[in-house]
């Protein structure tokens, strides 16, 4: 029996047709996908990502635990609410998740994990927690909205109180406040400004109606998937997964070797792909032809099996196909995806394709 | 509730088939196909001169979230692609049975008769036994 949000009555009511998404009852579209998309890409949307899962980490040496259990330096925040993207690494450098971490005070740290790791991610971090005496609380209690879109922080501010309202809109990038009881963050998987609103679960379809009254969209997963691979970003279980480690997944950038002295998990295994260079990486494809990419579509150069797609997709702003696609390290030359036993000329391009509404790419 | 006009046969693959007025098969997806679909995005549809199979895919509709087959609905030879849908696929979601038809084809001798194609009350039944 999959698991359902405190808005799965809302989104039935709305039309959604849901499908299944890690163990999880979700819609996936409301009326047109597209639609959706360019409802973020245009003025604002709103997403329930209340699969997601919420994770409370609380105790006197909490900063110290995370400094060992992610990539990145958690060390590097120093403002209460300021969050950081990094990725949870088994001993051999794979990736067994990517999380955001909001630094809340000395003693209590907030993370955010996928849905459909969940189950693995709890056990690893209870894990590694007890050494460092630090508490693990799922807040299964939180519902979650992501409103995305150039318009999207001044309507969800209306859901606030007047002083709320003006804090929220004060805040800087992957930066988080507790306001009025809500959790706000200026954070977002679209390539566009937005809040992330985290609140009790009985707020949410409340929350969710005041926006549809404001003119934010009802958007599903499917529109969400379009507006994250246009972004760039990339997808746990399509883009990287505990079999490749954040260098063969462009995450490099979320990887802090310094300082010297941080003993995260996965270090040891990193340093030693660091000197030997990787074997793979992860690239951007423009399709020149006409015709949709997908994953797990073979890629060729010069005619010999070379890699292959690891998220693929329409881009309705670009209106092509994008994709990422995973090639040994040292590949060059123009690539060709072989869909349904037709060769279909790409360009390696460097992603983001789409940020703030501006194609990135021709 | 999906359209299924009287008029046409059909399909259990959801395709529809109109039979012109000088014998030709003009062939579509159903308004249930092209909504379960969602947004087409990419039409292939076959060359003319092309022989098919019946049951033969012989055309692809791509939606932002997946790829799927067309099938022959009986053994032919394809007259006309239609040669709007490249550039604009989603008149499949516009107008499933007008504009938005997807081949032609002269049937084989005897292929009609053969395909056991559904009237719109026995596919209309189909779209009911499926949940549709």
């Amino acid at each position: 029996m999959a698991r359902q949000t405190p808005l799965y009555t809302l989104h039935q009511e709305l039309g959604a047709r849901m499908v299944d998404f890690g163990g999880w009852d979700m819609p996936v579209q409301y009326s047109s996908q597209i639609g959706e998309h360019h409802a973020v890409r245009r003025a604002a949307g709103v997403f329930d990502v209340s699969h997601m899962c919420v994770v409370d980490l609380k105790g006197p040496r909490v900063r110290a635990f995370l400094e060992r259990l992610v990539a990145n330096d958690v060390g590097r925040l120093k403002t209460p609410g300021k969050a950081l993207y990094s990725c949870m690494l088994n001993e051999s450098g794979g990736v067994l998740d990517d999380l955001i971490v909001y630094f809340l005070t000395e003693s209590s740290f907030r993370a955010v994990v996928n849905a459909g790791t969940r189950d693995k991610d709890l056990v690893w971090m209870r894990r590694h927690a007890a050494a460092f005496g630090v508490e693990v609380l799922e807040r299964a209690d939180l519902a979650m909205l992501a409103i995305q879109g150039p318009e999207a922080r001044a309507k969800a501010a209306q859901l606030l109180a007047p002083a709320d309202a003006r804090a929220a809109l004060a805040l800087g990038s992957f930066s988080a406040r507790e306001l009025g009881g809500w959790f706000v963050a200026r954070t977002g998987y679209t390539g566009e400004d937005g809040f992330e609103i985290m609140v009790p679960a009985s707020e949410a379809v409340p929350a969710w109606r005041k926006l549809n009254a404001l003119g934010v969209a009802s958007c599903g997963l499917g529109a969400r998937d379009t507006l994250r691979l246009e972004a760039g970003m990339n997808l746990y279980g399509n883009d990287m997964d505990e079999s490749t480690n954040p260098y063969e997944s462009a995450l490099g950038w979320t990887v802090a070797l310094e300082p010297r002295g941080r003993d995260f998990l996965g270090r040891r295994a990193l340093e030693a792909i660091c000197a030997s260079g990787p074997a793979r990486k992860l690239i951007g494809l423009l399709l020149e032809d006409r015709g949709v990419l997908r994953s797990h579509q073979r890629l060729l150069i010069d005619g010999v099996d070379a890699g292959e797609i690891t998220s693929g997709t329409y881009s309705p702003t670009l209106e092509r196909s994008i994709a990422l696609a995973r090639l040994p390290a040292a590949a060059t030359g123009k690539p060709q995806v072989d869909v349904r036993g037709k060769l279909l000329n790409a360009k390696v391009v460097k992603p983001p394709f789409v940020r703030f509404g501006k194609p990135l790419v021709s | 509730m999906s359209n299924v006009p009287a008029d046409l046969q059909y399909t259990r693959s959801h395709e529809w088939v109109r039979t012109l007025a000088d014998g030709t098969l003009e062939i579509g997806i159903t308004d249930h196909a092209q909504h379960a679909l969602g947004d087409l995005v990419f039409v292939e549809v076959p060359e003319a001169g092309r022989s098919v199979r019946a049951g033969e895919a012989c055309a692809v509709v791509e939606s932002v979230k997946a790829a799927s087959d067309v099938y022959a609905p009986l053994a032919g030879k394809i007259t006309a692609g239609n040669p709007r849908l490249a550039g604009e696929p989603e008149a499949v979601n516009a107008e499933p049975y007008a504009g938005g038809w997807l081949m032609r084809l002269k049937p084989d001798a005897g292929a009609l008769a053969a395909a056991q194609l559904l009237s719109a009350a026995a596919y209309e039944k189909l779209l009911q036994a499926e949940g549709g």
